[in-house]
């Protein structure tokens, strides 16, 4: 026997895609992940991916940087060094606002990309776990882990009659960059 | 499924025949894969020339000071704050076709906003140039941050929209780069994947290891989404802020409450004018015209009446509220603007900004290349001349007539500003050449649904009403990038 670690099953379409993932689905065979050129719109609800909770994130540190610029403004202006400008109250709250904003803005955006690299594992230099080199360019591809899913020929002719342009055996699982 | 027709009656925003998600990475990447062409070395070498007379212009100011301007002591903010509003007012479309369009679900926006969002970024670089050189000490720049000074703990003054703006301009050149960048990941990998050598190595670094599984796509597109949620508001307060530098100064003719709606139409006004500039020439030289489509175009120019318009009608309020006001100091600053001794600037503001955009009611001109950059240029001329007018013919004359003057600029102010458009096309040519002008991903997305392509077939397959076919076929008249013998019989 070969010693295949993973069985990937290229599409031209995304739509022949989703037709693929229900064959595999509908034949109890466990998909390990599918690369994309694009996105597609309701892949994860088929394989069961769940809702991103990167909103929540997203909000929590948009929320520290409201309170971030109120203290650091209300200290600096109103409690360590109050200046006196025409009799008016140092604690001027309007004008505070313009900088909360910004600083909601600024530790939401820096908070959520953040975290969507940490949680994803992107940083500058990352060797790429990529399977297929065509997968960021024009081929939608399933892979298959074959240690999970013993048959691989009624994977190959699965992939086929739905639509696969190709199916490959790879031996290792990512492409090497070196 | 993953992809449903689009209405027919919608024109295409991809043309072109055999249009493959291949064929799309092939032709986007033709500029970043291939040695750059004739138009490409002479634009660049146009402009880094442009850019080394900034770097001498600035470094001359560095080393003279603010004398080396045209500036006297009536007169002490002009070509410095107009050049600096000017390139913020630009660099407001990318963020608004990135933002604000995604908000709106307007797929047009696919092809543009990665050049867009480009432009932004270094529109925004050229402004925080003048920022820093309109200092005069640019060493002590750091002061603007809220740091306790050398004397105690004497704080920034918050109360201040110089203050506001550093935050304001600081978060919108990160968030948008951020934005930017994270968007360009895809589209690096691409590149990455079809690489080999150095140049794999090297779009390796960039690409962070993208791979495109479908948790990635999925968190991308939540963050995308929010990013887009979260820089709407944010460009709305950026110009809102620039223009409070004005508005809460007691000068005539700035202290007025409809700066902030007005200087965030114009910005959007000159920053459609500038990618419609930039774009016409991009996709020509590039070879985009099947993703750049006439509709885009004709999208853009309705943007800039419309922006040109609420502009104009901001200038006649102005007017109006100055008359209405009863205050004979607003009084004057208008009708000094009007009919002072600037008053060619001002008329040059009018036609240029208010009266030439309206030929974009003419379907002709709206849809005809050369007018439309002709007229882009013409708005960005008139955006500049507004901020000029605003600026100058209001502090000209002030309160006391024997300090009335005229501003004249030096020649460093002119290379100051010359300079920063070298600097400005320097970087957006060598972002040409490195990095894909058009979001390959996005575009991608459209293919199914709103190619030209996917519609023919549509129409060939007989699953639409003929007259919405011949609507359809119609409307493909003013593509120049569609020929005209297409092949409809319409069985």
């Amino acid at each position: 026997m070969s010693n295949t670690k993973y069985i990937l099953g290229h599409f031209e379409d995304p739509d022949d895609l989703m037709h693929g993932i229900d064959q595999l689905q509908a034949n109890d065979i466990s998909i390990y992940d599918v690369f994309t050129p694009m996105p597609i719109h309701g892949i994860e609800a088929k394989l069961g991916v769940k809702r991103s909770r990167l909103p929540i994130v997203a909000f929590c540190c948009g929320l520290t940087g409201t309170i971030t610029a109120f203290s650091m403004i209300y200290y600096m202006l109103v409690y360590d060094w109050p200046i006196d400008i025409g009799g008016k109250p140092s604690f001027a709250f309007p004008d505070f606002i313009p900088i909360m904003f910004e600083l909601t803005v600024l530790f939401c955006a820096f908070g959520m990309v953040g975290m969507f690299f940490f949680r994803n594992h992107l940083f500058p230099g990352r060797a790429p776990r990529v399977m297929d080199l065509r997968a960021t360019n024009d081929r939608f591809v399933i892979a298959i882990d074959v240690k999970k899913n013993p048959h691989p020929g009624k994977i190959d002719s699965l992939l086929k009659d739905a639509g696969a342009v190709e199916v490959m055996h790879n031996d290792r699982k990512y492409i090497s960059y070196e | 499924m993953s992809s449903h027709n689009e209405s027919i009656l919608r024109e295409p925003l991809v043309t072109g025949k055999n249009i493959t998600y291949a064929k799309v990475t092939e032709d986007i990447l033709v500029p970043v894969e291939n040695m750059p062409n004739k138009a490409w070395w002479i634009g660049f070498i146009v402009s880094v020339l442009g850019a080394l007379l900034w770097v001498f212009a600035v470094s001359y100011t560095f080393w003279i000071g603010i004398g080396a301007w045209g500036l006297n002591k009536t007169v002490g903010w002009a070509w410095d704050i107009t050049g600096f509003v000017w390139w913020v007012g630009i660099g407001h479309a990318g963020t608004l076709i990135s933002a604000v369009l995604l908000l709106f679900r307007q797929n047009w926006r696919n092809s543009i906003n990665r050049s867009a969002e480009a432009m932004t970024i270094f529109a925004v670089i050229c402004a925080a140039t003048y920022v820093i050189s309109h200092m005069g000490r640019p060493w002590l720049a750091y002061w603007v941050f809220p740091l306790p000074n050398q004397f105690g703990s004497l704080w920034v003054n918050f109360n201040s929209p110089l203050v506001w703006d550093v935050f304001a301009i600081s978060t919108y050149f990160s968030v948008s780069l951020v934005f930017w960048y994270t968007g360009l990941l895809p589209d690096i990998a691409t590149i990455r994947d079809r690489a080999t050598g150095l140049r794999r190595r090297i779009y390796s670094i960039c690409s962070f290891g993208w791979n495109g599984s479908v948790k990635t796509w999925q968190r991308f597109e939540i963050v995308s989404l929010i990013l887009a949620g979260v820089s709407t508001p944010l460009v709305l307060s950026v110009h809102t802020i620039v223009s409070m530098d004005f508005a809460t100064s007691v000068i005539p003719g700035w202290h007025t409450t409809i700066f902030p709606p007005y200087f965030v139409a114009g910005a959007i006004f000159s920053g459609f004018a500038m990618v419609q500039t930039l774009m016409l020439i991009a996709r020509k030289v590039l070879g985009f015209e099947n993703y750049i489509t006439m509709f885009h175009i004709e999208s853009m120019n309705k943007i800039i009446i419309l922006t040109g318009s609420i502009v104009g009608v901001a200038y006649l309020t102005e007017l109006f509220i100055a008359w209405y006001s009863g205050a004979e100091y607003e009084q004057y600053a208008f009708l000094n603007r009007v009919s002072g001794p600037y008053w060619w600037a001002y008329w040059s503001m009018m036609t240029c900004n208010v009266i030439s955009p309206q030929l974009f009611w003419f379907k002709k001109i709206r849809t005809s290349i050369a007018a439309s950059w002709i007229l882009s240029i013409v708005v960005n001329i008139g955006m500049w001349f507004e901020r000029f007018v605003i600026i100058v013919t209001s502090l000209h004359r002030d309160y006391l007539p024997s300090s009335w003057a005229m501003f004249y600029p030096s020649v460093i102010d002119v290379c100051v500003f010359i300079g920063s458009i070298g600097v400005f096309f320097t970087l957006f040519l060598l972002f040409l050449r490195v990095l894909p002008g058009i979001a390959m991903a996005e575009v991608k997305l459209l293919l199914k649904s709103s190619s030209d392509q996917a519609k023919q077939k549509l129409i060939k397959e007989g699953t639409v009403d003929k007259a919405q076919a011949q609507f359809y076929t119609n409307s493909l008249q003013k593509y120049d990038s569609v020929s005209q013998k297409v092949e409809y019989t319409g069985n």
